[in-house]
């Protein structure tokens, strides 16, 4: 009986684990990578140094530090018109790339994590669901 | 010297890297340029294909899912397409008219589609009726396969020869160790159909057991422009390396053009891919740029509109925004002009019918060069 008992409390700890806790950081910088390289690269080069006058960088970005929720629903929705990134003006589109929002997440832990930008709490999938276009 | 020529290339703010390998002939800027551009339809982020009903009636595919048709530089929605599973470079595509088109109101497009199987998606090639503004008897003509969520590499162009064949790309989907080099996938390939959509008995690997029979040519990247040359009638496609390595090839029946075994680029992040330029059976491209334009969109000027620019290879760069000129004698490109510095990701470039070329510049719409006076 005790061990039914144990069995039954671990599988149930297990399952609940399993469903409320989110991907792990680790996990989504890992996966975040993945999708930088099939959907960022092309545009924002390797380092987040972007191409200038065209594309806006990625590394050590004010834009991204100081304007969070807009670059995660432009990421999400895709954004277009004038933003000023690091003193420099850029007035470009870039549309949605089709990504879920756990998607949108781990790009965004993987920009935020690299290039002396700033992580300061991990992007969840359940934040970038709560932006509206 | 070598020590002054770093210096000199520090001292211009360019990285070592790309002054030592930048490809000849160096692009030139005119200074005074001797043409002007008009707007012709606004308000499309992504005209990715255009083709002509006449010179003032167009179709415009917006790569998000939509093709317009622009008449007296109007715009109105096409409905009856089917949804694009539209993720990273994928989406609507191209779209051609039928050669016989006034007889049979017929078009084509490549989009991206799941339709079965696995998640994500690949290239399909249809056909419809176009009636007006709307689209009848949409039919699938091909779909490559399998699907996948990779976002990159879906080309595609459509163009015909004059024997009743059309062709179009795809791009390797992202899984470049795995689908351009094995003739039994699709990805990285040319492909040769009938109008009809069947394939043809002569295409060169109809009696290769286990093959795609409607490859044509294989081994590409991702290839974004192919335009039929006006006199000799050859297939010029030009294609997306990787970091440098973007390149313009002649395409042949059953030639592998050598992704990823050969190539003149390098990755993104910098590491080797191969060091192999060249290998036995695998064919050198015309030309390749470094460091890489982005090439996307190409076509043949054949009219007299623009003094000196007839026979030209004209092909947007997506990457340095501008419209590049390239003047090829005897296969060799000779020179290389910068038109529309700035402009914008120019995504298209076609000759319409009245002899001018019309280029589809991401964020703005469909511009026209016209000569200055």
């Amino acid at each position: 009986m005790k061990t039914v008992v144990l069995l039954y409390s671990l599988v149930f700890s297990g399952l609940t684990v399993f469903f409320i806790q989110q991907k792990s950081l680790e996990q989504s910088l890992e996966d975040g990578a993945e999708i930088y390289q099939d959907f960022c690269v092309q545009c924002h080069l390797d380092q987040g140094q972007g191409v200038a006058n065209a594309f806006p960088p990625l590394a050590k970005s004010d834009f991204l530090k100081n304007q969070l929720e807009l670059s995660l629903k432009g990421v999400k929705y895709g954004m277009r018109g004038p933003i000023e990134v690091n003193g420099k003006n850029y007035d470009g589109v870039m549309v949605a790339q089709g990504l879920d929002d756990q998607e949108v997440a781990d790009v965004m832990n993987y920009v935020l994590s690299n290039w002396g930008n700033q992580l300061e709490r991990p992007i969840t999938a359940a934040q970038v669901a709560d932006i509206q276009n | 010297m070598n020590k002054h020529i770093i210096l000199v290339c520090t001292f211009l703010g360019s990285t070592a890297l790309s002054c030592a390998q930048e490809n000849t002939p160096k692009i030139e800027t005119p200074e005074n340029p001797n043409y002007t551009h008009e707007v012709v339809v606004e308000g499309i982020d992504i005209p990715w294909g255009m083709d002509f009903i006449s010179s003032d009636d167009l179709l415009v595919t917006e790569k998000s899912g939509t093709i317009y048709r622009v008449r007296n530089r109007q715009k109105e929605t096409v409905s009856g397409l089917p949804e694009a599973y539209v993720r990273g470079q994928g989406g609507l595509l191209d779209v051609a008219l039928h050669p016989d088109f006034d007889n049979n109101q017929t078009i084509y497009f490549t989009i991206s589609m799941t339709l079965t199987g696995d998640e994500g998606g690949n290239t399909a090639l249809y056909s419809a009726v176009l009636n007006d503004l709307s689209l009848s008897e949409v039919s699938l003509l091909y779909k490559a396969e399998p699907n996948t969520k990779k976002g990159q590499h879906w080309g595609s162009r459509i163009v015909f020869d004059k024997e009743g064949h059309l062709y179009f790309s795809v791009g390797d989907r992202g899984n470049r160790d795995v689908n351009p080099q094995d003739l039994q996938r699709d990805g990285g390939k040319v492909y040769r159909l009938n109008l009809d959509g069947s394939i043809p008995a002569d295409n060169p690997f109809v009696d290769t057991e286990g093959a795609k029979t409607a490859i044509y040519s294989y081994g590409h990247r991702n290839p974004q422009g192919i335009a039929i040359h006006p006199e000799t009638g050859a297939i010029w496609e030009t294609e997306h390396g990787p970091r440098g390595g973007d390149e313009i090839n002649i395409i042949r029946p059953g030639i592998n053009y050598g992704w990823p075994k050969i190539t003149y680029g390098i990755n993104y992040s910098g590491t080797t891919i191969t060091d192999d330029k060249s290998l036995p059976g695998m064919e050198q491209p015309l030309y390749y740029w470094i460091p890489s334009i982005g090439p996307s969109g190409t076509a043949f000027s054949s009219s007299d509109r623009y003094d000196g620019w007839k026979g030209n290879l004209f092909v947007g760069s997506l990457a340095f925004e501008y419209l590049e000129r390239l003047v090829i004698e005897n296969n060799q490109v000779v020179k290389r002009e910068k038109l529309l510095p700035g402009i914008g990701r120019v995504r298209n470039v076609e000759e319409g019918p009245d002899g001018y070329l019309y280029v589809g510049v991401e964020g703005k719409g469909v511009l026209k060069i016209v000569p200055k006076e």
